[in-house]
């Protein structure tokens, strides 16, 4: 059931870009990767058939870019702000403690399939360092302590 | 706003038949024909959309990015509760941030007949106390920011005014003065503050020939970082001949640490349109991109509803004005690669390329999108460009120093008081922005140094805090303006691991087109780990590599510097070479004595338990991962230092604080 869905959401964006050319395609694989959570392989070669480039070429674009996944986020996708005003008010600890709490590297999925973890480089909330967002919502001025206490209010809501 | 302004039926403007004083006719009119109902009627709407009359309350919550991460959203809630509960008829606006972030999130409230007034840290349970001292007219001091200017409007008592804080006081706001102020997603309070003026006079009254003059008059340089003559750059574009330009905003903003041009986007966003319109007017551009951060969701959003506003309203699109000019303005969002902000490599990702800079010649303003002319400038300039149209070039050349002009927009951040943004005329005294807008250390803590220009610029140390910023100044102490990301460190902060963040940082976000700066910066970052690890368990060779290492590590930086290809390689080995020339003792501290003195570097840090404060509770001992705590119940116990790893977990968890690390 899974592929029907995922079919027609693709076959509507290659109805919409149609007539796109090739600097429309890092906005295809944005609006792709907005609805779908990343960038399947199925995805890449229809891209590719629309835009008339082969796979190889879109693939090339699609990793240089850090915003692109090839893998599904878990349901609460956590990014850790690693700027320099984080850094300097102790991110990489807040970073450790994500790591440790939730037993994955950054750039991975909890085997549960709950969180993600991602790296990056600023947010721009550099006044309230150092800051999480998790699904779009941001926390500031976060301690080890804190940073648990976020992870436990989603771990109940599941 | 109607989607054609109009006041009566004797007005002709229509979308087919555009009238070029409409943005004079919005503000004063109406100009094509006498009826004092209609006057009446633009003066009275003006004033409302001004504030300066209101007939309700009204609430304004930052809910910028900035005033989010600190809970502006739940600050909202709690209002919108408050007024239901209250049955109170009030309008609740959202703006974007002020730019005092340390403040958030902010409220502010004008009730009817009384001047609009500022609080700091409203935080939703603060919310019910504030509003119930200004709706019975007790205020408590508590959190007060201070008070607006207002004409006519009764002023609230023993209240400071807002530009009195120190925080806004020393500041000059040319380029912020609507942030947090104005409704972002409303075009009508931008042109009743005299938005689009200056766009409408440059169409009507100027050639583009003529704008490039006034701008290359008025000293504006590239706020981006490079600082090049935004006037000349245009001229260049201008003069070349092509049936296509390309006018390209760069709002990238990829410096960790620089966040002025989010909060412009977010809290002003017609500032920059008609910054980015007006200059492409003076190219002769068509088309104009605005490449921006997808990490910044909320300015896309502001931009995406303002662009359609000016649209709507005929300040975008075909026939602008009836002047003959035409412009479609498309938002680009960035993918999340810092190499970007290098021109070249931003014009690649438009085309929908790896974002991978290419060698100038040809320059952008011959060749860029498509190979057309294109002119790239950032947010901030295209923000100041308004401002100098309708006021003249001398009024904008006057504030600044000799090569400098105007004022900058920092980003406060870091062990800082007061952070956030502040603008303040070139050449003000670095110390001053630091300890008079941002308040000083915090916590009793020494300063140690400011880095500024993100991972292309340098730190500064304590001996030339006293610096007059400008372009040139910061050069001669191994810094540069860069976007203007200030990040202030204290004695807590170790230079070398800064040094080995930015590298690191670099290292990722090379694009790996070019060998001294991909396969360099590795190196270097490498160097710098060697540094700040390793002292348990450390071979003999690997000891001498860090002692080799140190000795390459300025010889590469200059290759580096030298031989790369773009601006980003360039500049990569700066946070090492800044740090090496004023902090070399510290440098030399965790290569010689194996010490970090300000005890950040995880591996060089030396455990060990006070006697007189270990009670012999056994937890830190039961909690060591590898065993090198030995003691007996009651008894102190001790850190055996050859196998102790440093992980900190005995710091960590002692309840009588008799860990201590050296």
């Amino acid at each position: 059931m899974m592929t029907t869905v995922k079919d027609s959401f693709l076959d509507e964006i290659i109805e919409k870009y149609s007539c796109a050319d090739r600097d429309s395609l890092i906005p295809i694989l944005q609006e792709v990767q907005e609805k779908r959570g990343y960038l399947s392989q199925e995805a890449i070669t229809k891209i590719g058939g629309l835009l008339n480039l082969p796979a190889s070429k879109i693939y090339g674009v699609a990793t240089f870019y850090n915003q692109f996944r090839f893998k599904a986020l878990g349901k609460y996708h956590i990014q850790i702000c690693r700027g320099t005003a984080c850094h300097v008010k102790g991110s990489a600890q807040i970073l450790l403690t994500l790591e440790q709490e939730l037993g994955i590297s950054a750039g991975e999925t909890s085997s549960d399939g709950l969180f993600s973890l991602e790296v990056v480089a600023c947010i721009g909330a550099c006044g309230l360092a150092p800051v999480i967002s998790v699904n779009g919502e941001y926390y500031a001025n976060l301690t080890p302590e804190k940073t648990r206490k976020v992870l436990e209010d989603y771990r109940t809501r599941g | 706003m109607t989607k054609i302004f109009k006041c009566c039926d004797k007005c002709w403007h229509s979308e087919a038949r555009p009238c070029p004083d409409l943005v004079d006719c919005i503000l004063s009119g109406p100009l094509c024909h006498d009826d004092k109902e209609c006057r009446d009627k633009i003066s009275e709407r003006n004033r409302s959309t001004a504030r300066n009359t209101i007939r309700t309350s009204v609430l304004f919550i930052g809910t910028g990015t900035c005033g989010l991460a600190a809970g502006a959203d739940k600050t909202y809630t709690a209002v919108k509760k408050y007024l239901e509960n209250r049955k109170i008829d009030a309008e609740i606006v959202e703006t974007g941030c002020i730019g005092f972030c340390a403040a958030e999130p902010v409220m502010d409230v004008q009730v009817p007949g009384k001047k609009r007034i500022s609080f700091s840290k409203v935080t939703e349970e603060k919310v019910d106390g504030i509003l119930d001292g200004v709706f019975s007219g007790s205020l408590s001091t508590d959190g007060i920011l201070g008070q607006h200017d207002g004409d006519g409007l009764e002023a609230w008592m023993d209240v400071p005014g807002i530009y009195d804080h120190p925080f806004f006081a020393p500041q000059k706001r040319w380029v912020l003065p609507n942030c947090g102020i104005i409704d972002p997603s409303q075009i009508s309070e931008y042109i009743v503050r005299g938005g689009y003026r200056a766009f409408a006079s440059a169409l009507k009254t100027k050639t583009p020939s003529e704008v490039c003059d006034i701008l290359e008059e008025s000293g504006l340089r590239g706020r981006g970082g490079g600082g090049f003559p935004t006037g000349k750059k245009l001229r260049f574009a201008l003069n070349e001949k092509s049936e296509q330009k390309y006018m390209v905003c760069n709002a990238d903003e990829g410096d960790p640490g620089a966040f002025m041009d989010r909060a412009v986007i977010e809290g002003d966003p017609h500032r920059l349109i008609e910054g980015l319109a007006i200059a492409a007017y003076a190219v002769g551009a068509t088309k104009a991109y605005i490449y921006i951060r997808a990490e910044y969701p909320l300015a896309i959003k502001r931009l995406e509803e303002a662009l359609e506003q000016a649209r709507e309203l005929g300040l975008l699109g075909h026939n602008i004005l009836d002047s003959g000019f035409s412009l479609k303005i498309i938002i680009k969002k960035g993918a999340g690669a810092f190499v970007c902000g290098e021109e070249t490599a931003l014009i690649h990702s438009i085309e929908g390329k790896r974002g991978m800079p290419k060698p100038r010649p040809p320059y952008p303003s011959s060749s860029g999108i498509f190979e057309k002319p294109t002119v790239i400038d950032n947010v901030e300039t295209l923000a100041n460009i308004p401002g100098i149209i309708v006021n003249g070039p001398s009024w904008f050349n006057a504030v600044g120093t000799e090569t400098s002009k105007g004022t900058k927009v920092f980003a406060l951040s870091g062990k800082i008081e007061r952070t956030g943004l502040a603008e303040v005329a070139m050449g003000t005294k670095l110390e001053d922005i630091i300890y008079e807008i941002g308040g000083g250390i915090p916590n009793g803590k020494a300063f140690k140094a400011v880095q500024i220009g993100g991972p292309s610029g340098g730190c500064i140390p304590k001996q030339h805090i006293g610096i007059d910023i400008d372009y040139e100044s910061l050069k001669t102490v191994g810094a540069m303006m860069g976007s203007g990301g200030l990040v202030v460190m204290d004695e807590e902060t170790c230079m070398v691991d800064v040094a080995k963040f930015f590298m690191d940082f670099i290292q990722r976000e090379s694009c790996g087109k070019c060998i001294p700066c991909r396969e360099g910066t590795l190196q270097m970052l490498d160097i710098l780990k060697r540094i700040t690890s390793g002292r348990r368990g450390e071979t003999e060779t690997a000891a001498l590599q860090r002692f080799y290492g140190i000795v390459q590590l300025g010889k590469l930086a200059m290759v580096i510097k030298d031989t790369s290809l773009c601006g980003l390689g360039q500049t990569a080995p700066n946070p090492v070479l800044s740090t090496l020339r004023w902090f070399k003792d510290e440098y030399e501290e965790h290569i010689y004595n194996r010490k970090c003195p300000a005890k950040v570097c995880q591996d060089l840090k030396v455990f060990s338990i006070n006697v007189d404060a270990c009670k012999g509770c056994t937890l830190c001992a039961k909690k060591c991962p590898v065993d090198a705590i030995q003691g007996s119940l009651k008894n102190p116990h001790y850190i055996i230092e050859d196998k102790c790893v440093g992980c900190g977990t005995c710091l960590n968890v002692c309840r009588f604080d008799a860990v201590v690390v050296a």
